[in-house]
């Protein structure tokens, strides 16, 4: 019997990347039953198993808890991830909902035509580099501590790292001007658990390729 | 001098509608700065009192908030409207996350061409009552009692009934088959804080017109 949360998705990143991310990160292991057909996902749904009828579905702690956002709060709350009060858990709160947002940029791309993909791809390398870096930069560089908030490991930074490293597949170079996050991204990466989901083999998805893309627009008809 | 929280976004719903309908339904006086034009927002900007260059932008207990999730659970975890424990939480974050998924389909809607207006229409009204209504009606009918999640009134119940009333605008019979949310929406409308909410001169803001439509399009420099 196994008490390891449950993750319900697709064999690929999309909206549950950053769940594997924060449970990595928090040393917690976990299963995943990946929907490769639409069969499965009608089946999960006629079963009763999704709230919205949607995916991520994560089973965890007797619950089948549903909605990406719901779910990592859940995780950071669960495991001391959510800062030490209310106000830490508001900066949190800020600072990952600037990644979501740049996140959610990129994780569109491969839905997109070649021609809005291109268009799309240099607004993002302009929003990383002149809306969102520059405020992680800032805040680091103003208290100089190793973490984003409180001076402690919060989700908040594991959030941050994946954005990082997946601006950094969209332009390699992107942290030039970023000495802060450069050395932020040294740092976290090198956080055992971290580490750990870094290296091959671990459950950490690579990005999405024409054969994942197509398998996706089948399995939920877009 | 207030300590009341000031608001900053366009005279209008947008963003900020479910911030002044959490602040209003936890009887918490707020004033607001109205955006009303593109200069006005781009010095907001240069100030450097936008954390990322967006509103909504909410200043309370010293801080320049922004997210309109960031805000809403703040708010919600400081007037006591977040459950009492983790798990409580994470049934009212699943709920309003599912709302918020239909309220987006709302907010979005003024912004819709013309020929894809009765579509857009039609999908809402589709999603509320089959997606999204359904759910909250069992929930609402299995525990048999007033409030979504522990028994006791949350933000969860707040923004369903922001959702309720927002898509009756626009579906105006969209509750028929669910006598459980007509029953709840009378409930909630009638919580002291929420009914002075909902009469004419609260801060609660009319549903979206071609003027404020078009407004939104030139300060935020959308075609």
């Amino acid at each position: 019997m196994a008490g390891k949360p449950k993750l319900h998705y697709t064999c690929g990143r999309g909206k549950m990347e950053s769940i594997r991310w924060l449970l990595a990160a928090a040393g917690v292991e976990f299963e995943e039953q990946f929907i490769e057909k639409n069969e499965h996902l009608e089946k999960l749904r006629k079963d009763g198993d999704l709230l919205f009828q949607q995916v991520p579905m994560v089973e965890i702690d007797g619950m089948k808890m549903v909605q990406t956002r719901a779910i990592l709060s859940y995780i950071a709350g669960k495991y001391n991830l959510y800062g030490k009060d209310l106000k830490e858990r508001a900066w949190i709160d800020m600072y990952v909902e600037g990644t979501t947002d740049l996140m959610g940029m990129i994780m569109q791309l491969p839905l997109q035509s070649a021609e809005m993909r291109e268009k799309n791809l240099a607004l993002i390398i302009e929003r990383a580099k002149t809306r969102y870096f520059p405020v992680y930069e800032k805040a680091l560089k103003d208290h100089g501590h190793d973490y984003l908030v409180g001076n402690k490991f919060s989700w908040a930074d594991i959030h941050l790292l994946e954005a990082i490293l997946m601006v950094e597949e969209c332009k390699p170079d992107i942290l030039s001007a970023f000495p802060q996050l450069q050395a932020f991204k040294g740092r976290i990466s090198n956080i055992p658990t971290i580490k750990k989901f870094l290296q091959p083999g671990s459950q950490r998805k690579p990005p999405a390729d024409d054969k994942y893309i197509a398998n996706v627009r089948k399995i939920f008809n877009i | 001098m207030s300590g009341k929280p000031r608001l900053t976004y366009i005279n209008g719903r947008g963003r900020m509608e479910p911030i002044r309908w959490l602040l209003a339904a936890a009887g918490v006086e707020f004033e607001e700065n109205f955006v009303e034009t593109k200069e006005q927002l781009e010095k907001l900007i240069k100030g450097g009192d936008l954390l990322f260059q967006q509103v909504p932008m909410v200043e309370i207990d010293g801080m320049k908030m922004v997210q309109t999730r960031a805000i809403l659970c703040y708010i919600a975890g400081k007037y006591n409207l977040y459950g009492k424990d983790l798990k409580e939480r994470a049934l009212i974050d699943m709920y309003v996350e599912g709302i918020t998924d239909l309220m987006q389909m709302v907010m979005m809607f003024p912004f819709s061409p013309a020929e894809a207006k009765a579509k857009n229409l039609a999908s809402i009204e589709e999603k509320a009552t089959k997606r999204y209504f359904p759910v909250f009606e069992k929930i609402l009918k299995q525990h048999g009692q007033d409030f979504l999640v522990g028994n006791r009134l949350s933000w969860a119940d707040v923004q369903l009934l922001e959702a309720i009333l927002a898509v009756e605008e626009k579906v105006p019979a969209v509750l028929s088959g669910f006598p459980q949310l007509q029953a709840f929406k009378t409930k909630m409308s009638n919580v002291p804080t929420i009914k002075k909410f909902l009469q004419p001169g609260s801060a609660r803001k009319p549903p979206p017109d071609e003027k404020y439509v078009a407004l939104v399009m030139s300060i935020f420099n959308l075609s």
